[in-house]
């Protein structure tokens, strides 16, 4: 299955960075970098398909390394 | 040739009799405040036939151009009282706007996406202007403003208020049935009942900056972050009337309000941004800080609350302005009822129900923009700065930038005054929402729909299989019953009205005098549209 980040698929995506951004500013750094880890993983398992999630961490590597 | 800024008009204090009666004067409604709300809601009832007096402690319309961003919704509404035309011919229409991140194009969005609408997205016109309007409708009507008179003190009473009145001839008194403080963010009706506002401050600082120029740039709304002019973490562009141009700079916190507003040092952040090719001069500059804040109920006994003495909201969105006209188009046809004794006064329990409800929705959103605008932390910064870093190679991520989600009106899905639906209809619109409109032809002349609806409550019905009467008769007076479709006397000749509400024969919405729908079934039902109608006025 390919992995598409052409349209948003989220049901409401402001509520989402909302509740994101909620969750990261009651953390202190070291904490909020742990839980953006954690959420990687716990998404990542309910994606599951091994191909999609390479293909996911390629286009997330790139996007970072597109800019240093 | 020397830029002139516009000359607001100057209206002199004017002695009324009610300064000599021996007695207090009686009024039904006395509205506190001539701005953009309080004349709307004058304009507003004077239509109904309601006479009002309106004070207000200034002697001429909004300094500065304030409020821009007129809304469709709010075009409507003033064009339901007659004041819509000027506004539009004057304003300059735009429906695109475009968002950068530092010197790239992120994307661009378009607010009326579809054809067949009256009024568009949005206008953007200086509030002076929009009061100007405003004025003249109202003084067509027969209305007017009491200049430099000023609400000093008011007194509540389980059935009227008294207040007392300051002019430069000295106090008077009076008193109302109905007092509606529209009176601005620090509201003096607010502060005399000694009301707590609840919610957010905000502490990053704007600067407005109207400059006057003639650039070849599009009428759309352009929206920075991280702009390559600016220090500050956004920008914004926007074009008004008369090539007025409003520039918003984010400023940070620790920004020091009275140096920023120096012409000296606003001129060379302009440069910055503009180059040196294009000509302008300064026609306005303002500093801002502003709160997502909101009462808790907006009647308190006689008196009540609209616009921002009732909530305010950041600018982003263009939600405060327009947000108080509509609180206006929810109040007056409720006031008149009640003024008329046709409906009892707990039909103002939904003013605060409904109209909190769209200002919960209006500072969420204008919260969420605010906070997207400005990460608290240093991980939401990351978080922040990733999302636009993708919002060009991965498009998904445009959905999560956040510049300003523009104020669109509030359906008003849960509200007491709906009959929810017994039948299955598909689409946006459901009982609550306000009406859409659309191209139609009346008795073979060009015409909208929204011309058909409000003032009144009336029934559409699509393609009747039968005859219908011309009205039904409820407690809250008559209902007027309109056909439309094909062959009726109302046509929908690009089926936009079929697509928009899902419209089948036998098909009848039930609308309320503000144009939003209070109910809908597939069949014509007399007995159902007078339940529904009860409902809606807090009959039943």
């Amino acid at each position: 299955m390919p992995l598409s980040t052409d349209s948003s698929k989220f049901t409401d995506a402001d509520a989402f960075y909302a509740a994101l951004i909620d969750a990261v500013d009651t953390l202190d750094d070291d904490q909020a970098r742990e839980f953006l880890a954690a959420l990687a993983l716990i998404l990542a398992n309910e994606i599951a398909d091994n191909d999609v999630l390479s293909q996911a961490i390629e286009a997330a590597r790139s996007s970072v390394t597109a800019r240093s | 040739m020397t830029y002139q800024p516009h000359q607001r008009p100057i209206f002199d204090y004017e002695r009324v009799a009610d300064q000599d009666a021996k007695e207090p004067a009686h009024h039904p409604v006395v509205i506190v405040g001539g701005g953009l709300v309080g004349l709307t809601m004058a304009i507003d009832l004077v239509v109904k036939g309601v006479p009002v007096v309106v004070l207000e402690k200034g002697e001429t319309v909004s300094e500065g151009s304030r409020s821009i961003c007129q809304a469709k919704r709010t075009l409507e509404i003033w064009d339901r009282l007659g004041a819509g035309d000027p506004m539009v011919e004057k304003g300059i229409t735009w429906n695109v706007g475009k968002v950068f991140h530092r010197d790239r194009l992120l994307y661009q969005f378009d607010l009326l996406p579809e054809t067949g609408h009256k009024m568009p997205a949005f206008v953007n016109l200086q509030q002076y202007y929009v009061e100007e309007y405003l004025l003249d409708r109202l003084h067509a009507l027969g209305g007017a403003v009491r200049w430099q008179h000023a609400l000093e003190a008011l007194e509540r009473h389980d059935d009227h208020v008294r207040l007392t009145v300051a002019t430069p001839d000295g106090p008077y008194g009076l008193t109302c049935d109905w007092l509606i403080a529209c009176d601005g963010a620090r509201s003096h009706v607010r502060r005399q009942l000694g009301l707590e506002f609840q919610g957010e401050v905000f502490e990053d600082k704007f600067l407005i900056t109207d400059v006057h120029m003639k650039p070849d740039f599009p009428s759309e709304r352009w929206f920075w972050f991280e702009p390559p002019f600016h220090d500050g973490q956004t920008a914004l562009l926007h074009r008004q009337a008369d090539d007025i141009w409003r520039i918003d700079l984010q400023m940070g916190w620790d920004a020091d309000v009275e140096a920023e507003k120096d012409p000296a040092r606003v001129v060379p952040r302009i440069r910055q941004m503009l180059g040196d090719d294009v000509d302008f001069d300064i026609d306005w500059i303002s500093l801002y800080v502003f709160q997502c804040r909101t009462l808790e109920d907006y009647v308190h006994g006689r008196v009540i609350f609209a616009g921002d003495s009732a909530h305010q909201v950041s600018p982003f969105g263009a939600r405060g302005g327009n947000g108080g006209v509509q609180d206006v188009d929810n109040l007056a046809w409720k006031l008149k009822l009640i003024l008329d004794g046709t409906a009892p006064v707990r039909l103002l329990e939904s003013y605060t129900e409904e109209r909190l409800f769209a200002a919960r929705e209006n500072i969420l959103n204008s919260t969420r923009a605010t906070d997207f605008m400005t990460p608290k932390t240093g991980t939401s910064r990351t978080v922040r700065d990733t999302t636009l870093a993708m919002a060009e190679a991965h498009p998904f991520a445009r959905a999560l930038v956040n510049p300003g989600r523009l104020s669109v009106p509030a359906h008003l899905t849960a509200s007491a005054l709906n009959t929810p639906d017994d039948d299955a209809f598909d689409g946006r619109l459901g009982p609550g929402s306000p009406a859409t409109d659309a191209p139609v032809q009346v008795a073979g002349q060009e015409g909208w729909w929204l011309d058909q609806l409000g003032e009144r409550f009336v029934a559409a019905v699509h393609e009747p299989p039968g005859d219908l009467p011309e009205e039904v008769e409820t407690p809250a007076g008559p209902v007027s019953v309109i056909a439309l479709g094909e062959g009726q006397p109302i046509a929908d000749p690009d089926g936009h009205l079929i697509d928009r509400y899902d419209l089948q024969p036998g098909t009848t919405y039930l609308f309320r005098p503000d144009q939003h729908i209070a109910a809908r079934w597939r069949t014509f039902d007399a007995a159902k549209i007078d339940a529904a109608v009860n409902r809606a006025c807090a009959l039943d």
